[in-house]
């Protein structure tokens, strides 16, 4: 499919006829009508990255449909942290990285020499595994992310912390206390919050990387009921370990294993019938 | 059973020798306390610590410490503020600009492990030698700057250690908010805030306990200076002339000064801590 649409690329010069032509392909291909319905926001070709010389991720090629939910599975180990990473570009940070293929958000080349990495950072809102609450009050860490961006208004301050600690199903809990430290908070409620500050500056997606594997099974629950809601306005690529949450809320999965995608198809076919043997055999839980 | 009670008697022994080793520190700490109190607070008046001295006060007549306390003072808050003027930057560059286990920063840690070894009397002799070739004379400038010198490893070495264990999360979080590196400065800062106080305590117990810097750059005095050009006074140095000093009245004096320097080291080391409990409020 990917291969078609590469094609597509070279033969047709008039943007409406390639426009046609992609169409039909995917028309084709039953497996990627989520795509159809949400076009790529993350497309990835033929990447390949390499930390301190070792092969990390191998030639992946996938893309992340709009506003869905898309879950990343495959056992530990087989980058998918690094991949993660590799979308808003925080790999860059460690050692000795070689970086190979084209990532593109919205069309656009994130390792483009124009491209401000602030930028794309700015649209990937990202949550760990373990929540990272900044050494601040409550408050100050919602606000951080709209201060660097220029927002020094105290009531519009006031009015996105609110807004987002609402959206991040915490207000209540918190609105009498934002004063105080970001610690202060229990673990779930730290991630939420961190969810909060990410959605603060806005962005088109949302990276989570294991984000509920430190919490416990109701904040976990929480957050995963909140990732739903959310999926109507933003891209959410989430990796994951536990199966029955991807079974519970993704659209689309993709399934890597040592550093290769594997398979990437709609939930609702992967689970049911996967095309590959190893996403079978892991799916059933012969390796994890 | 038998491995049992060998760890119980392994407990007892290592609990034993943490006794004696706290016990061993604790109570020379206090005889140190009880000799400078028992022959510095007999001479303790309000004169010494709010009147400069007066001709014959070396030889036991009227006056004060105020020049050698004030010339103390001035010292080590000239010489933080411009240590810290020149770690906080070199610190941070080393620890968000170059990439990690870069050769440069290893080399800069070696070179600072070095000079933190390096005793006070070389930088004093170092400070000198520079004031000769440029014919200047003892002044406290010159004291700050060689302070300053004596103090920087120290600031580096203890500021570089708790900005290294920041974790890599909390940086990546502020990053992956869109934040430039100069951006990430201040929750980092904050994070650290405790540790900076730890390595400005200890700087200062350094720079203001310390004669052989200030001997041949600060010089002496009897009065306060009015500018940087001036020579100054420090406590350490009262102590070490009046101590050299025949009359046991003098000397007396030198306990007194020793008094007071524990007294300045000990309120701001309790200041410290209050400052650096109320900074690790936020603190991940
Ligand atoms: N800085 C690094 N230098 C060298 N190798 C690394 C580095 N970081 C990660 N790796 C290797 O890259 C591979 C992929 O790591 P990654 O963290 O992306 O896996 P993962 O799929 O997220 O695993 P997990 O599910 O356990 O989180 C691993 O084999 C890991 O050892
Ligand atoms: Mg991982």
């Amino acid at each position: 499919m990917i291969q078609n649409l590469l094609r597509v690329e070279k033969y047709f010069d008039s943007p409406t006829e390639k426009l046609q032509v992609m169409r039909e392909t995917l028309n084709q291909a039953s497996g990627d009508l989520i795509l159809k319905a949400h076009k790529p926001h993350i497309s990835v070709r033929n990447l390949n990255v390499y930390l301190a010389k070792k092969h990390i991720l191998k030639n992946v090629s996938l893309d992340i449909p709009d506003k869905a939910i898309t879950c990343i599975i495959g056992p530990s180990g087989c980058g998918k942290t690094t991949l993660l990473k590799t979308f808003n570009r925080l790999l860059q940070n460690s050692v000795d990285v070689k970086i190979e293929g084209d990532v593109l958000v919205d069309g656009e080349n994130i390792h483009g020499k124009e491209v401000e990495v602030e930028s794309i950072r700015k649209k990937m809102g990202l949550l760990s595994q373990r929540p990272c609450p900044l050494p601040m009050s409550i408050y100050d860490n919602i606000a951080y992310g709209p201060r660097i961006h220029g927002i020094r208004r105290k009531k519009t301050l006031n009015l996105m912390v609110e807004k987002y600690l609402r959206e991040a199903g915490l207000w209540d809990e918190v609105k009498d206390r934002l004063k105080s430290p970001a610690t202060s908070l229990s673990i779930g409620q730290q991630q939420r919050l961190c969810l909060a500050r990410g959605l603060a500056v806005k962005p088109e997606i949302i990276l989570g990387d294991e984000a509920t594997s430190a919490l416990d099974p109701i904040s976990s629950k929480k957050i995963e009921e909140l990732f739903v809601k959310l999926r109507d306005q933003y891209s959410i690529v989430l990796v994951t370990h536990t199966l029955r949450q991807a079974r519970r809320i993704a659209d689309y999965v993709i399934f890597m294993y040592l550093g290769e995608v594997i398979e990437a198809a709609p939930a609702s076919e992967i689970f049911s019938n996967p095309k590959e043997k190893l996403t079978k055999e892991y799916l059933d839980g012969y390796f994890s | 059973m038998r491995h049992i009670r060998i760890k119980r008697i392994e407990e007892k022994i290592f609990k034993g020798l943490m006794i004696v080793a706290t016990l061993a520190i604790v109570v020379s700490l206090f005889l140190i306390i009880v000799a400078i109190v028992r022959r510095g607070l007999p001479v303790m008046s309000w004169d010494m610590i709010s009147k400069i001295p007066t001709g014959g006060f070396y030889l036991g007549k009227e006056g004060g410490l105020l020049n050698a306390i004030v010339g103390s003072l001035y010292i080590v808050v000239g010489s933080i503020s411009l240590g810290l003027f020149f770690s906080l930057p070199i610190v941070l560059y080393i620890n968000l600009y170059l990439p990690e286990k870069s050769r440069l920063a290893q080399f800069t840690r070696l070179s600072f492990d070095v000079l933190f070894g390096i005793p006070s009397i070389v930088y004093g002799a170092f400070g000198f030698t520079i004031m000769v070739y440029l014919g200047i004379r003892t002044s406290l400038l010159a004291g700050i700057l060689t302070v300053t010198m004596l103090i920087i490893p120290i600031l580096i070495r203890s500021i570089d250690e708790v900005i290294r264990r920041v974790p890599k999360e909390m940086k990546d979080a502020a990053l992956s908010l869109g934040a430039t590196r100069s951006e990430i400065i201040k929750p980092i800062l904050r994070q650290v805030a405790p540790g900076i106080v730890t390595a400005i305590l200890l700087s200062v117990g350094r720079g203001i306990g310390d004669a052989a810097s200030v001997l041949f750059t600060a010089g002496y005095t009897d009065s306060i200076p009015t500018s940087l050009s001036q020579p100054v006074a420090t406590l350490p140095l009262a102590i070490f002339f009046q101590l050299s000093s025949p009359i046991a009245e003098v000397q007396d004096r030198a306990y007194a000064a020793a008094l007071i320097l524990t007294v300045i080291v000990l309120i701001l080391s309790i200041a410290a801590r209050f400052y650096s409990r109320k900074f690790s409020k936020n603190k991940i």
